[in-house]
């Protein structure tokens, strides 16, 4: 949930970081000190980043032409890590099955949270304690969440929601480990879980449109229908391109849910980008290739990263 | 969680005013409408709280059928957490709660800190240093786990091996680019006139950054606060690859040992999951509002 956060804020970031500092401006306001003393504040920071964001990024791209070696020395071989991955149909069918989740979750989040947008719009104290009582799936670990709904996937036909199906009827479903299954029952945890924190921006952006609209439209003889779908719905739409990108970007590098809810079984059908570095590289003990998977995870999300930062400024523009 | 705010208007006569309140036109006048949304909480609260509420439930519960989940416990016991406790669980708590209390707060000293020297004071490089931290949130933690693993072991130029410590976990975790730009963002805002009046005054540097600018950076305090918190809770490949033995693993990660136990049943499991529920709960409810603002403000101003 958090990386949803980091990201959602960056638009208020850039804004803020465009901005002159104070004191170009306006007068300057600080104390008299030595100019070396700024970087003691950046110090603790500039530290932290070296050691574990800097260095291990490019401990990695190193590693990725290597094939390494503990204590023997690691050896280079060139590419050859690349195309061992690049010609892994295991990672073929974990890209797709990346695409496919990652697909499935940002627009089953983004109906989900406008769905439970609409339904929760409202001043009452009852609708802000059901708001607030929806949200917990967003503050819960995803391990926590992950256990919880493998039990109420429990494949026999008495496990819960099984029985919920029984009741209207249906054959019971092994959701976790039908092959065919599997990698829609991990969709629909990640639209749970993503769909409340969706639903918080979606309110805001109800909030946000004005309510003489609402009245004109109503004064035209408007139904509601043409109300939502010529009023509320482009109101939305700064929102709404904000949550998909921002879901799509996070969605390359899922791994908690699917690794809790199937560790990328049954036979490979929920593997993802990430489970299949894990087990390379950590089950494996083949970091070369997992770090080669890795740098390749780098540029597909900072590719896609700037593509949709072109996206939304091109929109910003109009 | 009060986004949506009504604002007053007159009444008009033929139509209900407040039907322009929201977006579906609800009338809270009307008993049609009072029992439907009362219809809809109730669905939406069983979906969405339900599976959260089991888990509480059926910590509580002695009941060996691990196919049945429960809102109310039939069997209350304490017996489930015993069992946990057996299986280590609490070592498992501890480490997750050192984990992340020390974690965040180094986060937040960090954040301070480094986004007063971009906000409040101008240098050379000052460029560069934000590009470098605006870069790092492109950069998903996940992709360099598997370097990360190679550098915990020996980290370069000290040659410090900190896995199997919790400082494995928790100086990845205080780096956050995120908290550094929120502080950073916020500390911009507050006008000079405060701060000169204190540099007259003669005080130092840093007496005027814990005296003067944090207590009135106290809403951006909480949005990195809950946001921190809820991140470091929820790590999960990064206290794996930093353990040496299963000992030092978070609560998050313990769970799926529990679960693999053959010898223990679902409301052991649960049991485990409730400890690793409760903090987060603690936390959603203190800072709520926080929350809020930090999920909103990005998005809209987008």
């Amino acid at each position: 949930m958090t990386e949803q956060a980091g990201e959602a804020m960056t638009p208020l970031i850039d804004n803020a970081a465009s901005r002159p500092p104070a004191g170009t401006l306006r007068r300057r306001a600080r104390p008299q000190s030595r100019w070396w003393t700024v970087w003691l504040f950046l110090l603790p920071a500039l530290l932290l980043f070296l050691y574990f964001k800097f260095i291990p990024m490019f401990a990695g791209i190193q590693m990725s032409f290597q094939k390494v070696r503990p204590f023997l020395g690691n050896e280079w071989v060139g590419w050859s890590n690349y195309t061992a991955v690049l010609n892994d149909s295991r990672f073929h069918d974990a890209i797709v099955h990346t695409l496919i989740l990652g697909f499935g979750q940002s627009i089953g989040a983004v109906i989900g949270g406008l769905v439970l947008a609409l339904l929760l719009e409202g001043a009452s104290k009852t609708l802000w304690f059901v708001r607030t009582a929806a949200f917990l799936p967003v503050v819960t670990a995803t391990a926590v969440i992950g256990e919880v709904w493998r039990i109420i996937y429990f494949p026999a036909p008495n496990g819960f929601l099984n029985s919920v199906l029984g009741t209207v009827g249906l054959d019971p479903v092994r959701w976790l480990e039908d092959p065919a299954v599997a990698l829609y029952s991990v969709m629909a945890v990640g639209i749970w879980q993503g769909a409340p924190y969706n639903m918080v921006i979606f309110l805001a952006g109800l909030a946000g449109v004005d309510r003489s609209l609402y009245e004109a439209s109503a004064i035209d003889g408007a139904k509601l229908r043409h109300r939502l779908w010529y009023v509320t719905l482009p109101a939305l739409r700064p929102a709404m391109t904000i949550v998909l990108v921002l879901a799509a970007v996070r969605s390359l590098r899922v791994f908690t849910d699917v690794w809790v809810l199937t560790g990328g079984g049954p036979a490979g059908a929920t593997d993802v980008w990430m489970t299949r570095i894990y087990s390379l590289g950590f089950e494996r003990n083949q970091m070369g290739i997992a770090s080669a998977a890795s740098i390749l995870l780098l540029i597909a999300s900072v590719a896609l990263t700037a593509l949709a930062l072109l996206i939304t400024r091109k929109r910003a523009e109009k | 969680m009060s986004t949506a705010s009504a604002k007053p208007r007159q009444k008009r006569a033929q139509v209900d005013s407040s039907s322009f309140d929201t977006a579906l036109g609800w009338q809270p006048g009307k008993k049609t409408t009072a029992l439907l949304r009362a219809a809809i909480c109730a669905i939406i609260l069983f979906v969405f709280a339900g599976p959260i509420f089991t888990i509480i439930a059926g910590a509580f519960d002695l009941n060996p059928d691990p196919t049945r989940l429960t809102l109310i416990p039939r069997n209350p016991s304490l017996e489930n957490f015993a069992v946990a406790s057996q299986r280590g669980i609490w070592g498992f708590f501890w480490n997750s709660l050192m984990i992340a209390g020390i974690g965040l707060l180094l986060q937040i000293i960090v954040a301070v800190t480094a986004g007063y020297a971009l906000a409040r004071r101008k240098f050379r490089g000052q460029a560069i240093v934000l590009g470098i931290f605006l870069a790092t949130m492109m950069l998903p933690e996940e992709v360099v786990a598997v370097p990360l693993a190679v550098v915990l072991g020996d980290l370069p130029l000290t040659g410090i091996n900190l896995r199997g410590t919790i400082f494995a976990v928790i100086l990845p975790v205080a780096a956050s680019a995120f908290s550094i730009l929120v502080m950073a963002a916020f500390m911009r805002d507050i006008p000079d006139e405060i701060v000169e009046a204190a540099t007259i005054d003669g005080a130092s540097e840093m007496r005027i950054l814990i005296e003067i600018i944090l207590p009135m950076c106290k809403p951006a305090l909480g949005v990195v606060a809950i946001f921190g918190f809820i991140g470091i809770w929820d790590q999960y490949l990064l206290p794996i690859i930093a353990a040496n033995r299963t000992s030092d693993y978070m609560i998050t990660v313990a769970l799926a040992s529990l679960r693999a136990d053959v010898q223990v049943g679902t409301g052991v499991l649960l049991a485990g999951a409730f400890l690793a529920l409760v903090p987060s709960l603690i936390v959603y409810l203190l800072l709520q509002n926080s929350l809020v603002r930090g999920i909103t403000s990005g998005a809209i101003k987008g």
